[in-house]
């Protein structure tokens, strides 16, 4: 697929697939799928009993039916890959060829940043492991949790079990049976539990939530845990300057951030997740519940003064970090909140914001009434449809680009932002 | 003493206490009391007038022949006011007898808090004590178990994360087999609802799964299950007193939801599940209510079978009567709407009596069942009430909506020799519905 300032920028529509029109050649068909720059879309057809097959805008994949298939998704490099069986054996196809390496079961897909790394989770005699680009791991382990693939695709880790223990053996459990594998090497220690894994920008460090008995939990990184015990901690993330780990962590029956094991913010709140560190380095944002039910965005431990009184999720900032955006929910209505502002607009369902480059809008595919649409910065496009994908800005944040599907029709489109901004 | 409590072995209680040391014992007695509890607690405490009204409510009581030690206040008195009034000094063995009396004697079914001049909710005080034993690692061995796997694999049967989507795949390819192109949609961002259940459905009675695809083809529901973790909507960390594990299950549980961008969570025929996502797990997480709105299966069958979604072809005729779950019904309200979807259903329906938010516990409930084997004769005599109740009743089948009470009362039906079929309202809706054929 062309680099990104490479898409078709030009402002205009053109047909990608008539999606209705495969109906009357298959038993069914399923979840439609589109390319990440729109030019095509992609779903599993079922032909008969125990045959299927995808087309791609609306061409069949290959000629040869796989027995099952599943998990389709594009690869951000523009990849197609799905989960296929063939006789019995699962592995990854992409584009249509299947991997050389087969298994018991193929699941949980995970691609790179730049969409040249595609691992997968896979059970093989009751082992498990990863694949990473069709190179299982050497070592295999009785059970394997949280898979997880770097940015750069160069690490590729998971919890594992270590230690095969009985049946309701309890007190065998206590004494710790998991740890995480590294590319397929694992720790040097034990835990009670491992959890959520964070990966460094470059690859080389990992760090999880551990329980290191029924009560203490903290923070390991690449097995070493923080010094600090606390009551409860949420994900981890790295640092992208200076390598050091933060943490939500519990104290007292409240919640805040910490780093490296200490303290990190003056504020305690009834919940705290998701942490950010912004692109300056200097500056970290949380979804947080400063007070019981009420739910908002901290930046640096203060929280917005707008809140939400059902939830807030899908936490993002613009590429200098002046700019943060969060969807929130109140009374069964999901909106935007940006740097602390709730749109006016609200609607059934929204999906995650997305900033312009030049961090001047940000935009949401939503949803009022069963129809999709697109808002930008709190005023909705005119034009609504039975599905949407995107929206994605044009590197100069002058159009956006989005795929919708009327009818069975899927149209990829650019329109210019002023379109939706009257 | 309880009865019998001496000659109970169960690994987890039995271990535990030999780990058990007294700083320990009153670090987590004071740590609850003082810390976690709070008001409440304080003004439980000081509001019981020790009237015995809470009694009669109680199966457990009115099973034991009304011996006072089984009354709410009694085990209470058992457990929680010796740790208050002996501020936390109490024995190793006094944690090993608590622990008995609040997993194995009482269901949290609040049935006495209704019966309480003044609503002193009896459940939260033994939920107390079961956080108590918790931090003292004394908890029945089964249940640990079953908590440890909630805490590996986010679900309480162990099912590891490719035997869920396997058992999924299964269940669409035999549904297939009786209606071609029916589908179990995994991971369909964008879907209305998400289905959830509980760990046993994919580990033992997966045809439940079968049935509801059936049930959601025939409607026209547009639907996804996840193929991650976060598919169990069950918590039995709930109930040893793990709050900070309930909390994470029940957080992936919502997260799964908020990633699959479903409006409504869909949920089996499951009682406790559903006070864990309404009640206490979205409480400690900080929830008012479900981020993503959690609608039980009873709910969901009068919307299907009220809107015509779902055509009942001919009513089962056999005499059924009705459980009612404590936790969706006592602690939901559903009880009209239960007795809406079995008279829809059902052509020849008998009551039990009391009913409604009235009706005894099934005894299995409240995580009871969970101890397991070591504790299962206790447990079906400590609920002769309850058969008596569904005996009286004269019915050929008890229609019991939740999991626990359904494997309970099975319990129930087996040693009182009731004659009866156990079933869920989904299986008799499968059975009896207009089904599609493609």
């Amino acid at each position: 697929m062309s680099a990104f300032a490479d898409w078709d920028w030009d402002i205009g529509s053109k047909r990608i697939a008539d999606i209705e029109a495969l109906k009357k050649d298959y038993q069914w068909i399923e979840e439609i799928h589109v390319s990440p720059n729109g030019e095509s879309s992609a779903v599993i057809v079922n032909i008969d009993e125990g045959e299927f097959n995808v087309c791609v805008n609306g061409t069949p994949w290959r000629e040869e039916p796989f027995d099952k298939m599943w998990n389709l998704h594009y690869s951000p490099d523009g990849r197609l890959t799905a989960i296929v069986s063939e006789m019995g054996e699962w592995t990854m196809a992409v584009d249509g060829e299947s991997w050389s390496n087969t298994f018991g079961y193929l699941w949980k897909p995970l691609f790179s940043n730049d969409g040249k790394t595609i691992a997968a989770a896979f059970q093989q005699e009751m082992k498990y492991g990863m694949v990473v680009n069709d190179v299982p791991w050497e070592n295999t382990f009785g059970n394997m949790t949280c898979p997880t693939l770097s940015k750069d695709g160069t690490n590729c880790s998971a919890t594992v079990q270590t230690v095969e223990t009985s049946q309701a053996e309890i007190f065998e459990f206590q004494k710790g049976s998991y740890s995480v594998a590294q590319n397929g090497v694992v720790w040097d220690r034990n835990f009670v539990n491992v959890w959520n894994m964070s990966i460094s920008n470059d690859g080389k460090a990992v760090a999880a939530e551990v329980r290191l008995n029924l009560y203490d939990y903290t923070i390991a990184v690449n097995g070493k845990p923080w010094d600090t015990i606390f009551s409860c901690v949420w994900e981890p993330i790295f640092h992208p300057d200076n390598q050091s780990v933060i943490a939500p962590v519990r104290i007292n029956g409240k919640w805040t951030l910490a780093q490296d094991g200490k303290i990190a913010w003056g504020g305690r709140f009834v919940q705290l997740w998701s942490p950010k560190v912004l692109p300056d380095g200097k500056h970290m944002a949380a979804i947080v519940a400063p007070s019981f039910g009420k739910w908002t965005v901290a930046v640096d431990s203060v929280p917005w003064k707008t809140c939400f009184n059902e939830m807030v999720t899908d936490l993002v900032f613009n590429e200098t970090g002046s700019r943060i955006a969060a969807l929130g929910k109140n009374n069964g209505r999901w909106t935007v909140i940006v740097n602390g502002t709730s749109w006016n607009n609200s609607f059934n369902r929204a999906w995650t914001p997305v900033f312009s480059a030049n961090g001047q809008y940000v935009a949401a595919k939503v949803e009022t009434n069963g129809k999709y649409s697109i808002a930008v910065n709190d005023q909705v496009w005119s034009q609504s449809y039975d599905a949407i994908w995107g929206p994605v800005f044009s590197p100069d944040s002058t159009k956006i680009l989005c795929c919708s599907s009327s009818n069975g029709k899927i149209d990829r489109q650019v329109i210019p932002v002023k379109t939706i901004l009257k | 003493m309880s009865e019998q409590v001496n000659k109970i072995v169960d690994k987890g209680l039995d271990q535990g206490v030999i780990n058990l040391t007294q700083e320990r014992i009153e670090k987590a007695i004071n740590q609850v009391l003082n810390k976690e509890a709070g008001a409440r607690l304080k003004s439980y405490v000081e509001t019981c007038v020790h009237c015995g009204m809470c009694s009669e409510a109680c199966h457990v009581y009115l099973s034991k022949d009304k011996d006072p030690i089984y009354s709410p206040a009694g085990k209470v008195k058992r457990t929680l006011s010796e740790m208050i009034q002996k501020k936390g000094k109490v024995s190793p063995e006094f944690i090993r007898e608590a622990s008995i009396i609040a997993s194995t004697e009482c269901n949290l079914c609040k049935r006495c808090a209704m019966y309480c001049p003044f609503g002193i909710d009896v459940a939260y005080l033994l939920l107390l004590v079961r956080r108590i034993c918790h931090l003292c690692g004394v908890t029945p061995l089964y249940i640990q178990d079953t908590a440890h796997s909630h805490s590996v694999t986010m679900n309480q049967m162990w099912v590891k994360d490719d035997e869920w989507i396997d058992t999924l795949q299964w269940q669409e390819e035999e549904a297939q087999a009786e209606i071609p192109n029916l589908r179990i949609p995994l991971e369909k961002e964008g879907a209305d609802i998400m289905y959830s259940v509980i760990g046993p459905e994919p580990k033992f009675q997966a045809h439940l799964i079968y049935y509801m695809s059936v049930i959601m083809k025939a409607a026209g529901i547009d639907w996804t299950m996840p193929a991650t973790p976060g598919w169990d909507n069950s918590d039995m960390a709930m109930y040893t007193g793990d709050n900070e594990i309930m909390g994470r299950v029940k957080r992936m549980h919502f997260d799964t939801a908020a990633r699959l961008k479903v409006n409504r969570i869909i949920m089996g025929e499951c009682g406790h599940a559903f006070r864990s996502v309404h009640d206490m797990g979205n409480r400690w997480l900080g929830y008012k209510l479900p981020p993503i709105p959690v609608i039980h299966a009873i709910e969901f069958y009068h919307e299907l079978l009220s809107s015509g979604k779902i055509k009942i072809k001919d009513q089962y005729d056999k005499k059924v009567t009705l459980h009612d779950p404590c936790n969706v019904i006592r602690g939901r309200g559903l009880g009209e709407l239960s007795r809406k979807v079995v008279n829809t259903l059902c052509s020849n329906f008998v009551e039990m009596t009391p009913n409604r938010e009235h009706n005894y516990c099934c005894n299995a409930g409240g995580g009871v069942i969970n101890t397991g084997p070591p504790f299962k004769n206790k447990r079906v005599l400590s609920n002769r009430i309850k058969a008596e109740q569904m005996a009286a009743t004269g019915a050929d089948v008890v229609i019991s909506p939740c999991h626990n009470c359904h494997s309970g009362l099975e319990d129930i039906v087996h040693h009182y020799k009731l004659n009866m079929e156990v079933k869920f309202i989904g299986e008799i809706i499968y059975n009896h519905m207009e089904k599609p054929t493609a």
